[in-house]
């Protein structure tokens, strides 16, 4: 009874029925953008964002579709990141074989974290995650191959599938993207796959969603493992276009940050995680000389969002034309 | 000098002190989160937030008002707790009917800006707030020299602890509470002002952690980050306990500060993790907790 009556509460988006035609047409704008925009914009910058747009919507996987809120995702970005970065500088592996082994240890992480975490339900989910994935932040703090404060610098991009050159900064930003596209896409026919429907269903009453058959904490898990697994991809990719990893990416405040991006571009919306995570980006890249107003300013866009803005820039403006985006 | 399984006796009496004092601040501070949640449904992310601001009103007492320790025992809960009173009154109240998860999102928002604010005015290094001059100096128990300000701290946070909860569980007061934790609308319904227990019951969570913070501020320094990393031991904790019991929260506080402070003496580098290894140990042996029930 006491567990009907909790998972009876609004969900924390509305279930969107679909209409996939504009949808294609947004996607379609969104690719557009990326391929026009290093033309325009620093293209450093633009990786950044294609990072964390992926690591946003791997998290959006599980808030807005599973009605899971995982404070610890930084967890899968930053131990990811660290792995793929000792495989390519300290083993001399290439670039793909670092970014598969980051993503697996991602993986791996999130298999162990999220058995644990499906144990406990909605606040106690998130407590139990960020636990966790504080536990993480103090093995890479002490476990010496992360090199502690310093990071795993210098780490070297070399050339992808022995073909492609990613010390070219424009091969990189291509590549970036292809891996941005891949994990959005796999993403999106996961949400819109028989499998996402019962993610749906387990988010908007789960013990309806039991009596009819199915075995929620698997598909939870299921889910909790792709979003980690694609959290780790962005983080892989990531310190190797930074060549570097460090403890900033496997650090609490980065697990806000992606809550933050996810929350301001519209939880459960499709491209809501981009466009957050491209705000909360170019907003960080304005704000960073001003040292600690960066979190004060984070601080108040989440006040902001919670109180009056739940829907998300997305979301209001699905809302206002009438198509779920 | 004697020894116990190979550790200097000084050493381990020592590291249990420290334990026994970190497990005071997770005593209290998770008892606040408990009473907060019980009533509220919601998890107080900004609970590290306002155990430092605890520390820094205590600070702020000294520098401006030159008003000592035991003023700001007494002040710095109210002022904070007031504080959280309007946190509650004018942002909290508006999401009781959403998804919990909201709380949780807004409070974290809340605590970023507390942090914030504080790290620009004052920076991340410590200020230092001296020892009030009755508890300075120690007792010499034989095996280890007491500082009188840790028995202090253990003390005052048992009574602290002790005393709120016989107030839940042994007063008509006590009752109220308990009776709006399980139904809200059948306690209004009897003429009971639900909305100002529920105000008043997240300014006492908050004055608790501010609390906390002062009893904090002379052993470790005033930061604006005191609180950050010490709020997810202290969630780890809540896990740990459940959050359905008072005395459970409370047990559990000063059990794991314990195991703890025995870490650091016997395997120091799994200290910072012990009680994560512990939470999920719990997990999958009792995923509701020691003392808490499946809700």
């Amino acid at each position: 009874m006491a567990v009907a009556k909790e998972s009876a509460a609004p969900a924390l988006a509305p279930n969107l029925p679909e209409t996939p035609r504009h949808q294609y047409l947004a996607f379609v704008v969104m690719v557009a953008f990326f391929v026009v925009a290093p033309f325009l914009v620093y293209p450093l910058f633009l990786m950044k964002a294609l990072c964390f747009a992926l690591f946003a919507c791997a998290f959006n996987l599980l808030i807005g579709y599973v009605g899971l809120l995982s404070f610890g995702h930084a967890a899968y970005l930053g131990s990811a990141g660290y792995l793929a970065a000792h495989a390519a500088k300290e083993w001399g592996w290439p670039p793909e074989m670092a970014i598969l082994t980051g993503t697996a240890t991602a993986a791996v992480l999130g298999l162990i974290v999220g058995a644990l975490a499906i144990r406990r339900q909605g606040i106690y989910f998130a407590m139990i995650t960020l636990a966790l994935a504080q536990m993480i932040y103090f093995f890479c703090l002490q476990t010496p191959f992360t090199h502690g404060e310093d990071g795993i610098q210098a780490v070297p991009r070399g050339m992808l599938l022995g073909i492609l050159d990613l010390r070219q900064t424009m091969t990189m930003y291509f590549v970036v993207l292809a891996v941005f596209l891949g994990g959005f896409l796999l993403i999106y026919r996961t949400i819109h796959s028989p499998f996402g429907q019962v993610l749906k269903a387990i988010r908007e009453n789960e013990p309806r969603a039991v009596s009819l058959g199915y075995t929620a904490d698997q598909y939870k898990l299921i889910a909790f493992v792709l979003s980690a697994t694609l959290s780790g991809l962005a983080g892989a990719t990531k310190a190797l276009v930074f060549q570097l990893a460090s403890l900033t990416d496997v650090h609490w405040t980065m697990s806000g940050e992606v809550v933050l991006m996810t929350l301001l571009g519209g939880l459960g919306t499709v491209f809501g995680p981009v466009v957050g995570a491209v705000i909360v980006v170019t907003l960080e890249n304005y704000l960073a000389q001003l040292g600690a107003w960066v979190t004060v300013v984070q601080g108040i866009i989440f006040v902001i969002c919670v109180l009056t803005f739940r829907r998300g820039v997305v979301g209001e403006l699905g809302n206002i034309l009438k198509k779920p985006l | 000098m004697s020894t116990v399984f190979g550790v200097p006796t000084q050493a381990l009496f020592g590291q249990l002190l420290i334990g026994l004092i970190n497990g005071s601040f997770y005593a209290i501070l998770s008892l606040g989160l408990a009473v907060i949640f019980g009533l509220l449904n919601i998890i107080n992310f900004a609970h590290g937030a306002q155990y430092m601001m605890g520390a820094f009103v205590a600070y702020f007492l000294l520098q401006w008002a030159g008003l000592g320790y035991w003023w700001a025992l007494l002040i710095a809960p109210i002022v904070v707790g007031l504080f959280g009173i309007v946190l509650e009154r004018t942002m909290l109240k508006r999401l009781y009917q959403l998804d919990h998860l909201y709380g949780l999102l807004l409070t974290f928002g809340l605590a970023l800006i507390i942090q914030g604010l504080f790290r620009n005015q004052f920076g991340s290094s410590g200020l230092p707030y001296s020892l009030p001059a009755q508890l300075t100096g120690g007792q010499n128990l034989g095996f280890m020299v007491l500082p009188n300000y840790r028995a202090w701290v253990v003390v005052c946070s048992l009574f602290v602890c002790l005393g709120t909860w016989y107030v839940i569980e042994q007063t008509k007061l006590g009752s109220y509470l308990r009776a709006a934790t399980e139904n809200p609308a059948l306690v209004q319904a009897f003429g009971i002002n639900v909305p100002r227990m529920i105000t008043l019951t997240y300014g006492f969570g908050v004055a608790l952690a501010a609390l906390a913070g002062v009893l904090a501020a002379p052993i470790y320094q005033v930061n604006p980050l005191m609180g950050a990393d010490l709020i997810i031991v202290v969630f780890a904790v809540v896990v740990i306990g459940g959050m359905g019991s008072i005395m459970g929260s409370v047990v559990t506080g000063f059990a794991l500060g314990v195991i703890e402070g025995l870490t650091k003496v016997f395997y120091p580098e799994a200290s910072n993790t012990v009680i994560f290894v512990i939470m999920a140990l719990v997990l999958l042996v009792k995923p509701a907790g020691l003392f808490g029930r499946e809700r």
